[in-house]
């Protein structure tokens, strides 16, 4: 292999490099500085002459007298069930003093597309033990799901709470015969967050046995910003290869993708693009698709992956590019709240602006209970007329309402305090969400649980519905 | 397409400059819009830019790992779709490959560098003639049909510029290459016709249309109708419900031929229709819905160059089957993707970026797009429409963008979707007040001859309902619904029920998903029956309490979800008469 020492540019992430031979589009290079020490690349641009390429570790300390080594293949992450367990750097090396890693296969960190042909759609219900999701927002194997949330938001707790809770192995859908062996892993993909924040999910993971059933990735936010660039795809190849290869069910959480997509901005800042919305690139959509599209399921294989992406949105505004292009790719999303967070609200998960996209096809009879949907649906749309009415009732006071209106202001309340504030160490089945949701939409007449089937209203209404009350007495 | 591979040539390029899907090369002799094959591989590609010796082909596969140096071969034809009976249960790439065969091919992943014919040039096809020797036959002529699903026959057409006096012709089984029709200056007809994906299908005249593509949808067919052959645009943020609604549009819109594009969308969403749409009926042929579907689908993580070419490969396959007399309606979800698309590979160009970076023919490329579609008189004298149909995806939700503004000048159907709706629930998330549709007063003919004399009138007082509603708000927003006059309280109860009766509609439940049109004007005829004896009953004296508690009227939310419906609407009608004779 050539090595040259040609380098004619540094520019933030960016380096150039004359050539005399030709280089692969994409191809990984390596950088020798003269002290001895090197760092890896990728070329972004392959000219005759001149190759552009983005240094992951950053540019520190580069200069003209570094050599670059152009080493013919695309990026590659070397794959083992072994690596369930370890705790490894943003550019999948081993962090953790552990064994060396012995790979059974090295896989293209680009990934290709599924075909949308081979996929399985995803119905198979997982329970995250967490009311507001279950009931509301329900996940499934398979599933791109975000949470949306904001700077100093306790976005991680949910996230751990799922990853604990979530029981994809034990399956109450009456839809899958086997149950108990089907095996289950966690992926952990961190880009540029704190020491502090890293160690909550590793000590956590330890702390519940978890961390031998997954993996973790970890680009610190002291570590260099470019290098996020491949963080998550080294992650979804391993979340892949677990899931396609070895037939796990894949959990796979990446934080904070806000991060992940200021290091875009860097690079395409540094390329000197025609900047997208906000200085955002262009590509981004794509970028991020390449990324999100990379959970599901195939038809004939065992595995799934599921995502959980994580998102701050800056300025808790969900136009901004980050969250808008995402929740165009992902299947639905989870919005914290900064309001219900204030309030003490555990998890504070703000469902009307919240969904979930495959929840139709993954409830209801045959999958959780055939009330579920319609549930649901009542509990939006009677919740979403409470929550309009506090406005109006800032104004003129509870008086002023009448006593339709004052049912569902109570309702509203009464919503958050016993389906959404549920605490972060509770774990609730999807029997006791629906009932605590029967027993709030019980507090209503049953006039007004217009979008449950009638049948389903019969079973499971509990109120004492005035109109009853008063046929009785006439009776 | 097989097209790339049928000319051999012998000009050689050489790549100088890979970027991302765009690849410069030298020496080549190309000419603008040719498919190319490029690097060793043989990836398919396009010429997009000739300047001086340098030549830009944008790709359609992963350029990963191409490098300077390697060849580029022109095939010396533009990228071209194969028409001919397979066209239809089929799903295809955004440049025809066919995903099953390139799932048998590649496995699950999709890999490069491999070709599939976009239709099976093996298979027979039983052809039964309608021309003999001796006719005189011109372009556009149907020369003879086959039976191409269950539910379409398709007719083979002489194609544009051939024709002549018919020698011989062949009645039976036959491949799709075979000569069917030989004609007397030895010229041949066969079942399969090549044509360039970015060029117009000749047609006679554009035509007016006159009938409404019926959705089976509520808010649509009764407030903001499309004609078969017209244009409309759905815009709306994320989860709005673009396309739950493009969907239900392919699902039950009483077209002849669907042809669906998911356009830099969900893989998954593409998995639905082709596990949903061979178990689901055509509603007008009772058929399966995929025997009358073509699907094209380039996901969001699918090659970016291939997303620029789907809509142009969609909107050929329409005018293929239009071009036999066909009704036609294709969905775009969505050309928001299209138009990035088209915005990744003009900055790649480094070409000058107009209003948001996209470039500056992004409102050209879009009515030529739109124009595509309409109600034709085609080639040999048939009539045939496309209705086109477009999700817009704006940024932030934000309709002052350059997408969704420069589709609103060319569509006349404008349904938009609202985050607000949508995040209450109500579904399908149309905003009635920021809708429209230019072809209410051209179709009206048609729904008083098919449905009702009143079907306009009674539609415009439902408009007109929701117009106070609108308007009420403002006010009930400062001082409470029990604030109000009687009779604004009862206007904005006859309002609920035309939203939360009418305008609602459950598109995932077995009844609801489809309304015919009988349904959807006794719906709103006996909403207008309620608020007619309402105001009478108010007039009289009764408390408006006392009104809103009637129990027939209650029963009116049974209507959407009831599959015999024509006995629950009279029971609900008589029931009112009762109601408010007791009342009184
Ligand atoms: N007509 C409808 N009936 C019931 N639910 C709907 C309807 N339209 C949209 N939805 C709901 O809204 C969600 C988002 O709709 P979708 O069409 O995927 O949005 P978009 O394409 O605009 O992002 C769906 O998953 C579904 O839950
Ligand atoms: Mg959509």
């Amino acid at each position: 292999m050539k090595e040259y020492k040609t380098i004619t540019e540094i520019s933030g992430p960016l380096v150039f490099v004359e050539v005399d031979e030709p280089v692969g589009y994409d191809e990984i290079v390596e950088i020798k500085l003269p002290d001895g020490s090197t760092k890896r690349g990728q070329v972004l641009e392959s000219g005759e002459e001149i190759v552009s390429l983005q240094v992951f570790e950053g540019t520190d300390e580069l200069d003209r007298n570094s050599s670059v080594r152009f080493l013919g293949e695309t990026m590659k992450m070397p794959v083992t069930e072994d690596l369930l367990g370890r705790v490894l750097s943003g550019r999948g090396e081993p962090i953790d003093g552990g064994a060396e890693i012995v790979p059974e296969d090295r896989r293209d960190i680009i990934g290709s597309a599924i075909n949308p042909h081979a996929r399985e759609y995803p119905d198979e219900f997982i329970q995250t033990g967490v009311s507001a999701i279950d009931g509301m927002n329900t996940l499934v194997r398979g599933q791109k799901l975000p949470i949306f949330s904001g700077s100093g938001l306790p976005h991680n707790e949910l996230a751990l709470q799922i990853a604990r809770q979530a029981d994809v192995r034990d399956d109450i859908g009456e839809g899958d015969e086997e149950g108990e062996d089907e095996e289950f892993a966690v992926i952990f993909g961190a880009m540029g967050i704190t020491q502090e924040e890293a160690n909550e999910f590793l000590e956590e993971f330890e702390r519940t046995g978890a961390l031998e059933r997954s993996v973790v990735f970890q680009n610190l936010a002291d570590d260099p910003a470019v290098e996020r660039i491949v963080t998550p795809r080294m992650a979804l190849t391993t979340a892949e290869y677990l899931a396609f290869d070895k037939g796990y069910h894949v959990l796979v959480i990446l934080t904070d993708m806000t991060n992940y997509c200021e290091a875009l901005r860097e690079i395409g800042a540094a390329r000197e693009e025609v900047p997208g919305r906000r200085g955002y690139p262009g590509y981004m959509y794509t970028d991020l698709a390449e990324l999100y599209e990379r959970a599901g399921r195939i038809k004939g294989l065992e595995g799934s992956v599921t995502q959980i992406p994580i998102l701050t949105m800056p300025g808790d505004d969900d136009t901004h590019p980050i969250p808008d292009l995402t929740g165009y790719i992902t299947e639905g999303q989870i919005y914290i709240d900064r309001r219900l967070e204030s309030e003490g609200r555990e998890p504070p998960v703000d469902v009307l602006p919240s969904l979930s996209r495959l929840m139709d096809d993954g409830i209801g009879e045959g999958y959780t209970r055939e009330d579920h949907g319609d549930v649901a649906n009542q509990l939006y749309a009677a919740y979403a007329e409470g929550n309009d009415l506090r406005d109006l009732v800032n104004i003129v006071g509870r008086e002023a309402l009448s006593d339709r209106d004052n049912l569902f202001l109570d309702f509203a309340d009464a919503f958050e305090d016993e389906l959404v504030d549920q605490g972060w160490t509770t774990n609730r089945s999807l029997e006791e969400t629906l009932g605590i949701s029967w027993e709030l939409l019980s507090t209503l007449p049953k006039s007004e649980l217009k979008r449950i089937d009638d049948d389903f209203v019969e079973e499971y209404y509990r109120g004492e519905d005035e109109e009853e009350k008063e046929a009785e007495a006439t009776a | 397409m097989s097209k790339a591979e049928t000319a051999e040539t012998e000009d050689e390029g050489r790549i100088t400059n890979v970027s991302g899907p765009v690849v410069e090369a030298k020496g080549l002799d190309a000419r603008m819009n040719d498919v190319v094959r490029v690097g060793e591989e043989g990836l398919m590609g396009e010429v997009i830019e000739i300047e001086g010796e340098v030549t830009t082909v944008q790709v359609y596969e992963e350029t990963s790992g191409i490098a300077p140096g390697e060849p580029v071969v022109t095939t010396g034809s533009p990228l071209s779709v194969e028409l001919g009976p397979g066209v239809l249960d089929s799903i295809y790439d955004g440049v025809q490959r066919p995903l099953d065969i390139l799932e048998e091919e590649m496995g699950d992943f999709l890999d490069r560098g491999v070709d599939a014919p976009g239709i099976d040039l093996e298979k027979v096809w039983e052809f039964t003639p309608e021309v003999e020797e001796g006719d005189e036959i011109e372009e556009g002529d149907i020369v003879g049909t086959v039976p191409e699903t269950e539910s379409i026959d398709h007719k083979v057409m002489v194609p544009p510029d051939e024709g002549g006096t018919v020698a011989d012709v062949n009645e039976g089984e036959y491949t799709v290459e075979d000569p069917v029709v030989v004609l007397e200056d030895g010229g041949e007809i066969t079942m399969l016709q090549e044509w360039p994906v970015r060029k117009a299908r000749p047609v006679e005249r554009k035509q007016t249309p006159r009938t409404p593509l019926v959705t089976g949808q509520r808010i649509l067919d009764t407030l903001f109708p499309i004609a078969k052959g017209g244009t409309a645009a759905i815009p709306g943020p994320f989860g709005s419900g673009k396309t739950v609604t493009q969907h239900q549009l392919a699902k039950w819109s009483d077209a002849d031929i669907v042809v669906y594009v998911g356009c830099g969308e969900r893989g998954n969403e593409m998995t639905e229709v082709i596990d949903d749409f061979p178990e689901l009926e055509d509603p007008k042929t009772g058929k399966p819905l995929m025997s009358r579907t073509s699907l094209i689908a380039n996901t969001s993580n699918m090659p970016v160059a291939a997303r620029e070419s789907c809509i142009y490969t969609g909107i050929t396959l329409a005018e293929y089957y239009r071009d036999m007399g066909y009704d036609v309606a294709l969905m775009a979800d969505s050309t928001s993707r299209w138009a990035e698309a088209m915005r990744e590979i003009s900055s790649r160009l480094e070409e000058m970026p107009g209003e948001e970076g996209y470039p500056a023919y992004l409102a050209a490329a879009l009515a030529e797009f739109y124009e595509r579609g309409g109600r034709v008189e085609t080639l040999g004298g048939r009539d045939g429409s496309i209705s086109v149909i477009g999700a817009v995806s704006p940024p932030g939700g934000d309709f002052s963008e350059p997408v969704t503004q420069n589709t609103l000048r060319i569509v006349k159907t404008f349904w938009a979707l609202d985050a607000d709706l949508a995040e209450r629930r109500h579904f399908p998330a149309i905003n009635w007040n920021d809708s429209y549709s230019l072809y209410k007063s051209q179709l009206d003919d048609f729904f008083a001859d098919e449905v009702d004399d009143d079907w306009a009138e009674t539609r415009q007082w439902a408009v007109g309902v929701l117009d106070e509603e609108d308007e009420l708000q403002e006010v009930v927003q400062l001082v409470g619904k029990d604030a109000l006059p009687e009779d604004q309280q009862l206007t904005l109860e006859v309002a609920r029920y035309i939203r939360e009766v009418f305008l609602q509609q459950d598109a995932f439940h077995d009844i609801d998903t489809y309304c015919d049109l009988n349904k959807q004007f006794e719906m709103l005829r006996l909403i207008r029956k309620f608020n007619d004896l309402a105001f009478d009953a108010l007039d009289a004296g009764v408390p408006v309490e006392e009104i809103q508690d009637v129990d027939s009227a209650e029963r009116l939310f049974d209507i959407p979800t009831e599959e015999n419906w024509e006995p629950l609407v009279e029971e609900i009608d008589e029931g009112l008469d009762d109601d408010f004779n007791e009342l009184a």
